[in-house]
């Protein structure tokens, strides 16, 4: 249970601070000042939502470990994130496709956790559930204003989009963990945020004028550590000062 | 057996230690303090320790180790020898918490208060609503978005059609 409740909260965390270190790599990079802002803005939210999750879980695991530790001293078969999240940024509708697909279910999974019996949970999924919203909308304009844009961005949005697709669906998937965690009353049921993940990703393609692609074969895998090999580059780069210089601070 | 030093009474402190972190402002706002922004939830004494509960606007704003540090700062000079800060998760932080005045200083600093939210205007049920909001400079309602990420996490940066002036929104969370 306890075991079950701290590998819950690592795969919340390590989502946000993969994804967070993801935007990170737009700063400076970015199509316009307004979007290395926004972009940089979105980071800091996503990692402050993992310090936060990964202090949680480091005070249930009580093993002397800190949220430093969690996030740079752990190899990629540790962490615990969906694939979808460490896909590398790629063109600017690449990382819009997956900024789509990530908040339509965050929102609802953040919304549905403030009302997690864990309290410290709760109050960091009322806040994440905020932020995300901004997110979402945020992604949404942009997938809106490629997609129905001209033939060039049309034609790379709908590329992204069909390219993300087969990752989808490990959001979605419930294993054992999770079905500690919903019998708990801590954690929610993931496969339950389908139908409301489906409706706005399905409205965000229908005004950007895109095709939704078929659900097909779905891959799988990140939540258990096995993951493609762009995590492993990601973690490297960040990581890097860390395994340098151990114990390194400001 | 008496030290010979006065220690005053618990209450005497805390009163004190309030009036002392009525000085700690935001350093991104510095025309509001702590407690205007409803990012002070706490003051309690305990024998020479003062512990000071305070929650973060947004979940990574950089300004709350600054913030933190203040108040240790803050109250060390005033003489209190402990300074215990203690991060508060939950309940979250809302906008909400923003007491009146507060929203009267932003306004007169040019930056337009976050005006509610009756319709739900954060949720995803208003994933594309604009809430329409009113220039700081002008009172105009004629303006525009220009991105909901601005200078800080908590503002969105929006341009009025009618004064022509940018200016910084305080944004619903």
């Amino acid at each position: 249970m306890a075991a079950a409740h701290y590998r819950y909260l690592l795969r919340l965390a390590d989502n946000a601070l993969v994804l967070g270190h993801r935007l990170t790599q737009w700063s400076s990079r970015a199509p316009t000042l307004e979007e290395d802002i926004a972009l940089s803005n979105m980071a800091l939210d996503l990692v402050g939502q993992a310090r936060a999750l990964y202090t949680r879980a480091c005070a249930l695991a009580g093993d002397g470990r800190d949220e430093d530790q969690l996030a740079f001293l752990r190899d990629a078969h540790e962490f615990l994130n969906v694939q979808l999240i460490e896909r590398p940024n790629g063109d600017f509708a690449d990382t819009m496709a997956r900024q789509l697909c990530y908040c339509a279910f965050a929102v609802p999974l953040w919304e549905a956790l403030t009302r997690s019996r864990d309290a410290e949970l709760a109050g960091i999924a009322a806040k994440a559930e905020k932020e995300c919203a901004y997110h979402l909308r945020h992604g949404s304009e942009w997938v809106i204003r490629l997609g129905d844009g001209t033939a060039e961005s049309h034609r790379r949005m709908q590329r992204a989009i069909d390219d993300i697709w087969m990752f989808t669906g490990e959001l979605f998937e419930v294993d054992d963990v999770e079905r500690a965690m919903i019998a708990a009353g801590i954690g929610t049921d993931a496969s339950k945020l389908w139908p409301d993940w489906s409706d706005t990703v399905g409205e965000v393609l229908a005004k950007a004028t895109l095709r939704r692609p078929a659900d097909g074969w779905m891959i799988s895998g990140g939540r258990r550590g096995i993951h493609t090999e762009h995590l492993g580059h990601m973690l490297a780069q960040m990581q890097f000062l860390q395994r340098a210089y151990p114990g390194a601070t400001w | 057996m008496s030290t010979g030093l006065y220690t005053p009474p618990a209450a005497d402190q805390l009163a004190r230690a309030r009036a002392v972190l009525d000085s700690v402002t935001d350093p991104e706002l510095p025309f509001l303090t702590i407690a205007d922004m409803g990012i002070l939830r706490d003051v309690r004494v305990a024998g020479n320790t003062v512990e000071v509960a305070i929650t973060p606007t947004y979940s990574g704003c950089p300004a709350m180790d600054v913030i933190a540090l203040d108040i240790v700062t803050a109250l060390t000079k005033a003489g209190f020898p402990e300074v215990r800060i203690e991060r508060v998760l939950s309940p979250a932080w809302t906008t909400d918490w923003l007491t009146p005045p507060a929203r009267a200083k932003l306004a007169a600093n040019g930056i337009a208060p976050p005006q509610g939210r009756p319709d739900g205007s954060n949720s995803k049920r208003a994933l594309f609503a604009e809430p329409a909001i009113v220039c700081p400079s002008c009172g105009s309602m004629a303006t525009d978005r220009v991105s909901e990420f601005g200078s800080t996490p908590c503002k969105a940066h929006y341009r009025c059609r009618t004064c022509r002036e940018p200016f910084q929104y305080f944004k619903c969370i």
